[in-house]
């Protein structure tokens, strides 16, 4: 090879590290500033946003909006303790019923892997649409203001099976094989061998149902009107459009109205709301890129 | 044969076991309402229920075609749905090639946290970011155009402003999370592929195209096709946590999803909402089965089924 050409390739790739380099880090800016923009709208003073708007870095500090926010912590608290009792049930047991259906869909034994793989796949294909749904829910199953109508509607996802399964193939059949001729059982082998092995794929999942269980606020909107079930981002949403109801609801209990944060409390109750679930991140990040292959939908 | 079919379902009775539960599930949730698409067709009562209520034909369907709300919607729906699926899927294609090539593992890992960030918020808080940026009085968008003394936006009465911001948003949230099931793929190249390319003189430009992206394919395929099955399904966060219920805006905002959930929960009329979710669910079904027939003509590997 000449040397003309190892040259050439050199220059090839420093302009691939700098256009990346470049992108990358536009990309990635263009993804923080927005958070920028409600830490900061969050810490600036009300009445330097009535005078001067809100700005990515705050002209005036104030911790206003988060002692105000924490000041009657009633409905927050039994918020969280909801929108925690729904993850964290919803997560275990949605990633236990889909990995269960996902390794029964790799089993090269199990013959029938085709049509059910169909079965999961047609819903995404053809749906009753969210009239039929609502009706089954509402009417059939009576779930309107209850625990269920949260907890049932994220709990599975075709797309997260597809993925899981996907996964699963990764493992060596030889140790399902090994471990038959030992006599364990599908169900132990599943509990003892693959489990375990599957980390990087269970984690993955795990986070993002997680996440739909943290973000969900459509379920609320539909079915709940009881206080006591309003999931975090249900109540945060409420709170955005309804600050004009807060001032009217201090002003009957005797609050100072004209010290209500409205602008900046806005910010606060977003930062509080997302806050914990992003602390999953870190834990799971390293198991990201393994656990995240798609195969096709065919059986 | 019988005893056969009896002998390998008893065989097979604690996979049968395993994937019950999800096979439940979905018999609940999604095929049982299936049957309700007959609502299409009826005139709901309440006290009747579904079977009960009266049959009215074609009614539903043509009040919806009639009030010209139906090109609209199903314009703007196709329309957002088409351009987030090539931005987006081109952003994190794009993404992933440049991640893969980056030699620093710190800057590696840090961009792929903050990209990744977007995808933690939900459409709530998004619509909070979105109001933080374009309020009129407020807005950051703003408060930068009055230190610059130019004319400030009034971005909540301008329905095209939204075609972008929609646009962007979709983008924004979509780019680490969608990157990341790109990364994968090209993580389980052979390494070697790319050594024997460097050997023959290839420079990193033609890896790219002749080693990376065909090897993208499957990945691509399966992801565009899955989305595109989605084309006529809105997003409804998106749409409504940004929008909300600002009517000036639905001439360029409105999409299928949000006018359903109107007429269902704000309007009340739910033989006309089962119609247009009826509707919806038959053009997604077209829409599919073709793409994935011109898919199968044209490579046969890589189609859905």
């Amino acid at each position: 090879m000449s040397t003309t050409s190892v040259k050439k390739s050199h220059i090839d790739q420093r302009m691939l590290d700098v256009i990346g380099y470049v992108f990358i880090s536009l990309i990635s800016l263009a993804c923080l500033i927005p958070f920028i923009l409600i830490i900061s709208g969050s810490l600036t003073s009300e009445s330097s946003i009535t005078s001067d708007g809100f700005r990515i870095w705050p002209k005036e500090f104030s911790w206003d909006a988060y002692a105000f926010a924490l000041k009657h912590p009633q409905q927050f608290i039994s918020s969280y303790l909801l929108t925690i009792a729904l993850t964290v049930t919803g997560t275990i047991v949605g990633l236990f019923i889909s990995a269960m259906a996902a390794y029964v869909l790799q089993r090269q034994d199990f013959e029938w892997r085709g049509g059910f793989s169909f079965f999961f796949y047609f819903t995404t294909l053809f749906n009753g649409g969210l009239v039929p749904w609502y009706i089954l829910m509402v009417n059939y199953l009576h779930m309107k203001n209850t625990f269920w109508s949260l907890l049932l509607p994220p709990l599975l996802n075709v797309f997260y099976i597809i993925i899981l399964r996907t996964f699963l193939r990764s493992i060596p059949d030889a140790i399902t094989e090994s471990a038959k001729i030992d006599g364990a059982g599908d169900f132990t082998i599943f509990i003892r061998l693959i489990l375990p092995l599957a980390k990087p794929g269970l984690a993955t999942i795990g986070l993002f149902t997680a996440l739909n269980y943290w973000n969900d606020w459509f379920n609320s909107l539909l079915f709940v009107q009881n206080e006591k079930l309003y999931t975090l981002q249900y109540l945060l949403y409420k709170m955005l459009g309804n600050l004009e109801g807060i001032r009217k609801v201090m002003a009957i209990t005797g609050m100072q109205v004209t010290e209500l944060p409205g602008e900046s409390l806005k910010m606060a109750l977003a930062i509080l709301v997302t806050g914990p679930i992003i602390f999953l991140y870190p834990f799971v990040q390293r198991y990201f890129v393994q656990g995240l292959t798609v195969g096709a939908v065919k059986g | 044969m019988r005893t056969g079919l009896l002998y390998r379902l008893k065989s097979k009775k604690t996979l049968l076991f395993m994937i019950a539960p999800a096979v439940l599930y979905f018999l609940l949730f999604s095929y049982v309402p299936m049957a309700g698409i007959v609502l299409a067709f009826k005139q709901y009562r309440y006290d009747l229920g579904i079977m009960g209520s009266p049959w009215v034909g074609f009614d539903n369907f043509k009040f919806f075609f009639m009030t010209g709300d139906a090109f609209r919607v199903t314009r703007n729906t196709m329309l957002y749905n088409a351009a987030f699926i090539i931005i987006n899927n081109v952003l994190q294609i794009v993404v992933a090639i440049l991640m893969a090539e980056i030699g620093s593992k710190l800057f590696r890992k840090t961009a792929q946290t903050i990209m990744f960030l977007p995808y933690f918020l939900s459409w709530v808080v998004v619509g909070a970011v979105a109001y933080n940026l374009f309020n009129y009085e407020h807005g950051t968008v703003n408060t930068l155009l009055r230190s610059l003394h130019i004319p400030e936006l009034d971005i909540y009465t301008t329905p095209e402003y939204w075609k972008y911001i929609l646009i962007f948003f979709s983008a924004w949230k979509a780019v680490g999370y969608g990157a990341v099931f790109y990364m994968a793929s090209i993580l389980s190249i052979d390494r070697e592929t790319y050594e024997a390319a460097e050997i023959d003189g290839a420079n990193v430009f033609q890896r790219i195209r002749y080693i990376t992206l065909p090897s993208l394919r499957p990945t691509i395929t399966i992801l565009v096709l899955l989305a595109i099955g989605g084309i006529f399904r809105g997003d409804f966060g998106l749409f409504y946590q940004l929008v909300g219920n600002n009517g000036l805006l639905y001439q360029t905002t409105d999409v299928i999803d949000t006018y359903v959930y109107r007429s269902l929960l704000v309007n009340n009329e739910i033989g006309m909402s089962s119609a247009i979710g009826f509707y919806q669910s038959i053009l997604c079904f077209a829409t599919i089965m073709v793409t994935n027939f011109l898919v199968r003509k044209s490579d046969k590997e890589n189609a859905l089924f």
